[in-house]
């Protein structure tokens, strides 16, 4: 089964486009926890009412890596992870991996997933486009960081070769 | 993906699996104890025993397989989310659930090798009731002999003839499990 982008409208937006839910879920893993909580709760000071499919817990998951395009995978390091699912009131169901052992974290990032399949979406664009920014914004800036202290090497021409 | 394959896992996975393993270790050391379990509320026609030993024992690193009338779509989703675990056929299973006559023939499944006798599968029976009446079972973990409704003497017989190898078995119905392993000699009363 083939699915494009060029599909009649369907009423679940995440199902017409995952690669925009994955976007979505990848700045809520990837979202300072008390930002997150902070700009969430402007919005919405309560958490709509949910049911827990799968209550926040921590795990570790193994972080693997790839030196150049030919280079074999290799275990870069362990991380740690929260997971939650939920089923809001209306039956859409979100779901979220996210960094840290932050439990709150999880839990709000879960309903968040849930709410943009729903249409509380139009209301959220802001806040995941804030939160898209701030974190490019330290990505930039750690980038730059690491700018500063490269070194180039030069070979000087010596006398000997000519 | 139906709505039922993502509820009914544990609410308070540490507390909950914890007193199920616990159940789960006390059925198997004494063959023939009915316990009694609780916390997972499966789709059916899985019982909730059945759901607390996958929650409690499965998980990705064990392969699953469904026999007969549980091998549907919604507890593939349901087993899929909730343990994680591989759904694989018959000889690569290390849980295997059914009812009796979905499972059968059940020399099918691994039984160890005499190098590594753990290798074998372990039987989730699904049954219509359990009691302790019945058959005879005799073994470690019974001081004299103690009753259990099995549905089936030879298959255990036959099983027990093959021990250190052999798969052990529980027993489940509604929210009571009773546990078989493959050290307990049964005969027909």
């Amino acid at each position: 089964m083939s699915r494009s982008q060029t599909q009649p409208e369907t009423p679940d937006p995440a199902m017409q486009n995952p690669a925009a839910r994955a976007r979505w879920m990848g700045v809520l893993a990837r979202a300072r926890a008390d930002r997150l909580a902070e700009l969430l709760a402007e919005l919405l000071p309560d958490l709509p009412e949910h049911t827990a499919l799968r209550p926040p817990e921590v795990g570790a998951v193994m972080v693997r890596g790839r030196i150049g395009g030919t280079g074999g995978p290799f275990n870069l390091g362990e991380m740690s992870v929260t997971r939650c699912s939920v089923r809001l009131a209306d039956g859409a169901v979100g779901h979220a991996h996210v960094q840290g052992r932050d439990k709150g974290h999880a839990r709000r990032a879960a309903v968040v997933d849930a709410m943009m399949q729903s249409g509380a979406a139009v209301d959220l664009r802001p806040l995941l486009d804030t939160l898209a920014a701030e974190e490019a914004a330290r990505r930039q800036d750690r980038a730059q960081q690491a700018a500063a202290t490269r070194v180039e090497f030069f070979t000087l021409v010596r006398g000997e070769d000519k | 993906m139906s709505a039922d394959a993502l509820s009914g896992g544990f609410s308070d996975a540490p507390v909950q699996s914890a007193r199920a393993f616990r159940a789960a270790l006390d059925a198997l050391s004494r063959p023939g104890r009915i316990v009694t379990v609780e916390g997972a509320a499966p789709p059916a026609p899985l019982s909730v025993a059945a759901g607390v030993l996958l929650l409690t024992l499965a998980d990705g690193t064990t392969p699953v397989h469904l026999a007969g009338a549980l091998d549907c779509a919604v507890l593939r989703d349901w087993i899929t989310f909730h343990c994680g675990a591989p759904l694989v056929g018959p000889a690569e299973a290390v849980f295997a659930v059914g009812d009796w006559a979905g499972l059968q023939p059940v020399t099918r499944f691994a039984v160890g090798r005499a190098d590594y006798p753990d290798r074998s599968v372990t039987l989730i029976v699904e049954m219509p009731g359990l009691t302790p009446a019945g058959m005879r079972l005799a073994g470690p973990g019974i001081e004299t002999t103690t009753l259990l409704s099995l549905p089936e003497v030879a298959a255990f017989q036959a099983n027990r003839a093959l021990f250190p190898l052999g798969f052990d078995t529980y027993l489940t119905t509604d929210n009571r499990l009773a546990g078989l392993p493959r050290s307990t000699r049964v005969e027909a009363v």
